[in-house]
């Protein structure tokens, strides 16, 4: 399951300035090398792939393994280019995805 | 692992901070509730290890980097010195970059030298991203270097790596 998708952006962003992303979700993030208490192997399940789109195009990509905490939680940088929409998608091993969006917005011009 | 493993192999290891020595049942015991992923995790013990890196690590590494070791400059992994809980140890990656297109990072692969796994993660930049650096949280099961192999634009592979001393140590060495 993934759940409770969140995107973090400033809220005064100007254009040519360097942002950072933070993005974190949650997912158990299986890692698929514990065993149960029955000593059975809990199968692996993590969320392998992170991606994030700035106005349709792609500006980060991520993919993790075994090694990424729980809830993963990674920031990432953008350069402001004008306002527009960062939409971040999460998929999992077992195909299931969540989608998030945040809007940027530019601090007007005084 | 019995003690005189532990002892025959310090002698091939550099100088490291001293590790909690003490059997695996004990620490189980003593592990519980948000610690429960350590105390259920089979024992690391069994990944095979050449010194103090897994041969998956080995393997991983030869397979990314090829024959030449990638020069060590630019690349700054920045985890703290101790990590308290080897769940989640917070990490930055900095490549210094002027990230245009004619001189970019394209992307950075973070390698864990102890864990199971060796690829922790590998993230995608473009020119766009105005910066070639990244946070996150990553799983260390015992202390170990962490090494980061950024490609850049022109092909170029350099590395950064740092130390770090994981206070529950999950690996059985």
């Amino acid at each position: 399951m993934i759940t409770n998708p969140r995107i973090v952006l400033p809220t005064n962003a100007k254009i040519g300035e360097v942002i950072e992303v933070k993005t974190v979700v949650n997912h158990v993030m299986e890692t698929g090398n514990r065993k149960d208490v029955d000593g059975k192997p809990v199968p692996r399940n993590i969320i392998s792939a992170l991606s994030a789109t700035f106005g349709g195009t792609e500006v980060f990509r991520a993919e993790f393994g075994p090694g990424i905490s729980a809830n993963p939680f990674v920031t990432f940088p953008m350069r402001v280019t004008g306002p527009g929409v960062i939409e971040v998608t999460w998929r999992d091993d077992l195909g299931v995805s969540i989608k998030e969006i945040a809007i940027l917005e530019i601090l007007a011009e005084q | 692992m019995s003690k005189s493993n532990n002892i025959t192999q310090s002698a091939h290891i550099s100088a490291g901070p001293p590790q909690a020595v003490g059997t695996t049942v004990s620490r189980r015991v003593v592990l519980a509730g948000a610690l429960a992923f350590t105390a259920l995790l089979v024992d690391p013990g069994s990944a095979a290890t050449v010194g103090e890196r897994t041969v998956f690590f080995i393997e991983t590494y030869k397979k990314l980097v090829g024959d030449t070791e990638p020069e060590e400059r630019d690349v700054k992994v920045d985890i703290l010195e101790t990590a308290e809980n080897g769940n989640t140890v917070p990490f930055t990656i900095n490549v210094t970059s002027p990230m245009t297109p004619e001189a970019h990072v394209k992307k950075i692969t973070l390698l864990s030298t102890g864990n199971l796994q060796a690829v922790v993660a590998t993230f995608y930049f473009t020119p766009q991203s105005g910066r070639a650096s990244v946070s996150g949280r990553m799983r260390l099961t015992c202390t170990q270097d962490v090494i980061a192999i950024a490609e850049l634009n022109t092909g170029e592979l350099i590395r950064g790596q740092t130390k770090v001393s994981v206070l529950l140590d999950g690996c059985g060495r």
